[in-house]
């Protein structure tokens, strides 16, 4: 698979090719800035862009126009965007234009080399990774609404699922069964009251219940 | 001859009064030349209208010439005395000054000069009195040691009488020439205010300044760093085991180097609130508290940058006290901006008692709430609950 990174600080950048090289990317190209990143993207056509929120010249939110610009130009292109913090304003941006292929991630995470490798392949393979502190900020906003319902347990699954936890995944990360995970997901799917279609196209839209933009 | 110091000092001081006063009577008689233009024209102005015309037409003048001797004067002062006399004068209280206090202190000028050359005359009696032999007036030795002594103390009055004038005259001049008080008083708080200003933004990009700094530096090193531990953890599998143990171990430290840091980064001023504002930087703020915080913010616009700074400031120690005093299960942040108020209110379910006085964080808040004229309002009875209100200017 091949990536190309987009990111100012060069410290970073060199540790972030490490990592996509121990887990098997091709770094096809690096730059610092937005306009560097789509000349790249439309030269190499990777699988993922790797993206600083924040870019030069404006230092603001180049790299979140700039994933909002690859995702309907170049659909085969994934991206990862890393960021000093999290603004559950852009994940709401991201998440409502693109359901797939959309990760949002601290930057601080790369530090966690495994757990990073994983949400990068996810993202890569057309799946999503958001931030736990995004899931945590967003929850700070709900007030009486359907979520209020939901139990702890299934609030916890919920947002392992917004994470982009598969079923198997939430399991491990919650340390209870497939079938508990399935039992709860249902019972989320209930009491958001979402319309019987395919098992993914619910999920997507529980997590953009939960995302406050469904 | 060298005198000491004490005298040499009232000497001086006498020779600057002197001076000072001697202009001050100069410029009374410019005013006498101007009173006297019209009686060198009538000069035979016998009816009581002619005389009527002839005081109140130089007088007039006067009035009409206050400015300039306003200016005059204040020129004096600021030469003779090192007194600068700010303007804008105001009109009713100058022509007072250069009409009635200026001759009057000038007429006590000359008085005391009067005085003085008299006294010097009786002090000096033994020297002059044996030139002129001996006057009727002085018949006898004793009375011209009366003389001598009644002198002296002329001399006397006419040193405290000049000296006593020109103090006067300096009190006069402020008030009279000085600029309406009031007036002086809301430039003064202006002036100050801007100044506190000053000093509060220069504070604010102060904190702005250590952030970008950590930023770019420590934050950087620290991420990278972890990152090359994380890597050698994760690829380095034929290690021994003490050597991975060491490696696990400064990869855990490294990351809470950077938390630490974040932490730090938060309560002082965090990069999200320059680039998304108060909400974003709130909702930050909140997801990380150790108690579920319930958020709400309607700001249709962003208040100026150093009244953010306050309400971030307000928020973050009034959660950090929640969590360390107030035992309470859940915590509300309300932010709503009505006008040109921006009201935070910061409330949680806890015990209650808390106390500005007793040096909590709250010392500090009230501080920076007053640095932009905000209000602190604190109602946390026993029992609780606690109801944090700051209201902020949200233009300064």
């Amino acid at each position: 698979m091949r990536a190309v990174i987009a990111e100012d600080s060069v410290l970073l950048r060199i540790g972030l090719v490490k990592v996509l090289q121990t887990a098997g990317f091709e770094v096809a190209a690096e730059t610092d800035d937005a306009d560097g990143l789509l000349a790249a993207v439309e030269e190499h056509r990777p699988d993922i862009a790797v993206v600083d929120v924040r870019m030069p010249p404006g230092f603001t939110d180049e790299g979140v126009h700039a994933a909002l610009l690859i995702r309907r130009q170049w659909p085969d292109t994934a991206v990862l965007l890393l960021s000093q913090y999290v603004e559950e304003r852009y994940a709401a941006d991201l998440l409502t234009a693109h359901t797939s292929g959309i990760g949002y991630l601290l930057k601080q995470r790369v530090a966690d080399v495994e757990d990073f490798i994983a949400a990068l392949r996810r993202v890569a393979s057309g799946g999503t990774a958001l931030d736990p502190q995004v899931v945590a900020q967003l929850l700070v906003r709900r007030h009486r609404d359907p979520l209020d319902r939901l139990t702890p347990r299934e609030r916890e699954v919920l947002e392992a699922m917004a994470q982009g936890r598969s079923n198997a995944g939430i399991a491990e990360g919650l340390v209870i069964s497939e079938s508990a995970v399935a039992k709860h997901i249902n019972s989320i799917f209930v009491k958001l009251d979402l319309p019987v279609a395919d098992g993914d196209h619910r999920r997507v839209l529980a997590v953009l219940r939960f995302l406050g933009v469904g | 001859m060298r005198l000491p110091t004490a005298p040499r000092a009232a000497l001086e001081r006498l020779r600057r009064d002197a001076v000072f006063g001697l202009a001050g009577i100069a410029v009374q008689f410019l005013a006498l030349l101007v009173m006297s233009v019209p009686w060198l024209i009538y000069d035979q102005a016998a009816s009581l209208p002619a005389v009527l015309l002839n005081v109140a037409l130089p007088v007039g003048a006067l009035a009409a010439l206050s400015p300039a001797f306003t200016r005059t004067q204040r020129r004096r002062f600021a030469a003779l005395r090192g007194v600068d006399i700010p303007g804008p004068a105001r009109w009713g209280w100058q022509v007072r000054y250069n009409l009635l206090a200026a001759p009057a202190i000038a007429c006590g000028g000359l008085l005391a000069w009067i005085l003085a050359v008299v006294g010097l005359e009786g002090a000096t009696v033994f020297l002059w009195r044996p030139l002129v032999g001996r006057p009727k007036f002085l018949p006898t030795t004793v009375v011209e040691a009366y003389l001598t002594a009644l002198g002296l103390a002329l001399l006397a009055v006419a040193y405290w009488l000049i000296g006593a004038l020109a103090r006067l005259d300096v009190r006069l001049a402020t008030a009279m020439l000085g600029p309406d008080p009031a007036k002086e008083l809301e430039r003064r708080v202006e002036d100050l205010t801007e100044r506190r200003a000053g000093t509060v933004d220069a504070a604010d990009a102060e904190r702005r300044r250590i952030e970008r700094d950590l930023h770019d530096g420590a934050q950087q090193r620290l991420v990278s760093m972890a990152v090359n531990l994380g890597l050698a953890k994760a690829t380095l599998s034929d290690l021994p085991e003490e050597a991975r143990k060491v490696i696990d171990e400064a990869h855990r430290e490294a990351k809470e180097a950077i938390e630490e840091l974040n932490n730090l980064v938060r309560g002082l001023h965090p990069a999200v609130l320059d680039d998304r504002g108060l909400d974003a930087a709130l909702s930050g703020l909140a997801a990380r508290a150790t108690l579920p915080v319930r958020l709400r913010v309607d700001l249709p616009e962003r208040p100026a940058p150093t009244v953010e700074a306050v309400a971030y400031f307000v928020v973050s120690e009034s959660l950090a006290n929640v969590t360390k005093h107030a035992r309470a299960t859940e915590a509300e942040v309300t932010v709503v901006r009505t006008g040109e108020i921006l009201r935070v209110v910061i409330a949680d379910d806890g015990v209650g008692g808390a106390d500005p006085g007793r040096g909590s964080g709250l010392t500090g808040l009230v501080g920076r709430v007053g640095s932009v004229d905000g209000t602190f309002d604190l109602s946390s009875p026993r029992g609780g609950p606690t109801v944090i209100t700051v209201e902020l200017p949200c233009v300064l």
